[in-house]
């Protein structure tokens, strides 16, 4: 399989903040082994964002976790402003971790139920090491970079927040480190669809107002085509498609993008194509796929 | 209009809250199914979809109760306050052979040491305790076969199958009784767009082949909507706010909530490159204390004076049905999007 990278993306010399060059993880399970992420040369510039696309299985996660440096990766390096951190540990790999910061896809997982979000918040500034004084205002600024006031959320469990403002409070608490690249791991997903409108507009608002580098990861082609920059396609663990979100969602030039954005379902082509009415002749679904 | 499947009237369905104050979940809530149809019912979180599901499943336990209402289906109607409080003692047949339920996350469900077989003959045997092993495999196998799947899937663990598969394999168990009506609450939700296509055709194709007669699928994502349903309900707050065939719906909102779930949905199109959608301002009330008047006036663009004061009732324009102030005044008027452009 060959990967298509568009022109308009080959030619961006800039320096990337973050790079993945040749990243490869194989995972051994019984009677072999299975390659996850294969190969996958990926860069990050500055105040961009980039979007991973793919379904289940594709790889998207096991890469954001390679990045994030929570899991070793099988072969291939990680460069983070020009420093190789493939292999990075102790403080230093702490302190690559508040420049790279990380939203996950369940809000609820992600909070510890009996703290209260101030308590959470100001248990994470420890790994920022700031004085004591600095810690309320930067508290306070962060959560209004996500459109919510201290006075507000910080008593509040996380049982009494909404999906949504449990989300903007994760964007928030990674922003506290000041992060240079923000990973979003399918953090939308499980938002209906008005709360993930205004979580994808903090992240668009981010990335103008604070010029920083998104890692965007979602199965919905259509979000990537609201907020991304940049769009990589993923099928079984390989890049299969990589360009600017014009040129891949509007001219793919991969099957597995073209069969991607078929499968979305939209308002008014879905509506007119349809080729099911009550009383129609019988529909005959297509062979079904056993993975 | 084709003979109705299911007719729930004037519903209403409470949590008991420990404060002594009852939450009114869905509050006076009618819905008409016609025969063979599929209904969407869709709506933000927490606006009662999943609520009103579990009632008209009849499955209702504390500290859940159905205070008011009456479901007419397939012939029988069915007094949905009066029935036992406790839904293990509610009469067997209702469940699963009148209507089913296909709850949210049910695929997660399976039981992880257990072959799908013997799922499926848990559930042939809860309803009828002489079915053999074989018939109710043989059962299970004619319907796969029929649904063009493989059924070596029988003989899977819950672990061997993708959570695509895992989906589609507890609607078809869920179906095995052939219910009237089948109640699928967020079945593709935690899918991928690919996945979630072989789910709908796969519902599809059991309508067609009249597995069973109706359908109601819930869920907030309007385009799987609008691909799978012929008529919509869109709930806000307990209440249906506006009802109609999904393409009147999808083109003609008439109610400001439904315009704005609509201008929510990013297609992958170039106007979505350019546009900004703004969202829904604010989050849903609290249903304990709802707002006087219109429920959605506080996050409504259009409020008048008379929305915070009086509940708008329900009007119609032919088969579309709606429950709004401003449309009361706009008649046969597309209710603006909020959107703007890069």
């Amino acid at each position: 399989m060959t990967e298509i990278v568009s022109a308009a993306v080959a030619a961006d010399h800039s320096t990337p903040v973050l790079s993945a060059k040749d990243v490869t993880k194989t995972f051994k399970v019984a009677g072999g082994s299975i390659t996850a992420v294969d190969n996958v040369s990926v860069d990050f510039h500055a105040g961009k964002v980039l979007a991973v696309v793919g379904e289940s299985g594709s790889g998207k996660s096991t890469l954001a976790r390679m990045l994030l440096r929570l899991m070793p990766v099988t072969s291939g390096t990680i460069t983070y402003q020009g420093k190789d951190v493939t292999n990075l540990g102790g403080s230093e790999l702490r302190r690559y971790w508040r420049d790279v910061q990380a939203v996950f896809q369940d809000p609820f997982a992600s909070f510890n139920q009996f703290f209260s979000v101030g308590h959470m918040l100001k248990r994470s500034l420890r790994l920022a090491e700031l004085d004591k004084g600095t810690e309320d205002q930067l508290i306070e600024t962060c959560l209004g970079y996500v459109g919510l006031k201290s006075a507000d959320a910080m008593h509040k469990y996380p049982h009494q927040l909404s999906g949504g403002q449990r989300q903007r409070v994760m964007i928030a608490r990674a922003l506290m480190m000041n992060p240079k690249v923000l990973l979003a791991d399918e953090a939308t997903s499980m938002l209906d669809a008005s709360l993930r409108v205004s979580v994808l507009n903090v992240l668009q608002e981010l990335r103008d107002n604070l010029h920083l580098t998104v890692l965007f990861i979602t199965h919905d082609i259509g979000q990537a085509c609201y907020l991304a920059d940049e769009v990589v396609v993923m099928e079984h663990g390989l890049v299969v498609e990589h360009g600017t979100t014009d040129e891949v969602i509007f001219t793919p030039q991969h099957d597995y993008t073209k069969r991607l954005l078929a499968d979305v379902p939209d308002l008014q082509g879905s509506l007119k194509t349809r080729s099911w009415e009550p009383g129609a002749p019988a529909h005959v679904p297509p062979p079904a796929k056993d993975s | 209009m084709t003979k109705s499947l299911m007719r729930a009237n004037n519903l209403t369905a409470v949590y008991a809250a420990d404060s002594g104050q009852d939450v009114p979940a869905v509050d006076n809530v009618t819905l008409e199914l016609p025969e063979g149809q599929i209904l969407g019912l869709a709506g933000e979180s927490g606006c009662g979809k999943t609520t009103l599901g579990t009632a008209l499943a009849m499955i209702a336990n504390p500290p859940l109760y159905v205070v008011a209402g009456t479901l007419e289906i397939d012939g029988n109607e069915i007094n949905l306050s009066t029935l036992p409080k406790n839904a293990n003692q509610v009469h067997r047949p209702y469940r699963g052979e009148t209507v089913s339920l296909l709850p949210q996350g049910a695929m997660n469900a399976i039981s992880p040491t257990l072959r799908i077989r013997d799922l499926v003959v848990d559930v042939m045997r809860a309803h009828n305790g002489s079915v053999t092993k074989a018939d109710a495999l043989d059962r299970a196998s004619d319907r796969l076969k029929m649904l063009e799947m493989p059924t070596r899937v029988l003989d899977s663990y819950a672990h061997q199958l993708s959570g695509g598969m895992k989906q589609r394999m507890v609607t078809v168990i869920s179906t095995l009784l052939n219910p009237a009506l089948l109640i699928a609450d967020e079945p593709t939700s935690a899918l991928d767009v690919s996945s979630q296509k072989a789910l709908i055709e796969m519902l599809l194709a059991m309508v067609e082949a009249k597995i069973m007669r109706g359908v109601i699928f819930i869920t907030h994502d309007l385009p799987v909507l609008s691909m799978v349903t012929d008529r919509l309900a869109i709930m806000y707050a307990g209440k249906v706010v506006e009802t109609g065939r999904t393409e009147d719906l999808v083109n003609n909102a008439r109610h400001p909530y439904t315009a704005a779930l609509l201008s929510s949905v990013l297609d992958p199109t170039e106007d979505t490159r350019t546009k900004h959608v703004l969202g829904i301002p604010g989050s849903p009330p609290n249903l304990g204390n709802p707002p006087s008047g219109c429920r959605f006036h506080p996050r409504c663009k259009f409020a008048m004076d008379v929305c915070s004061t009086t509940e708008p009732k329900m009007l119609s324009e032919g088969d579309h049905d709606f429950a709004c102030w401003w449309a009361k005044e706009h008649p046969r008027e597309t209710i603006p999007m909020e959107v703007t452009h890069a």
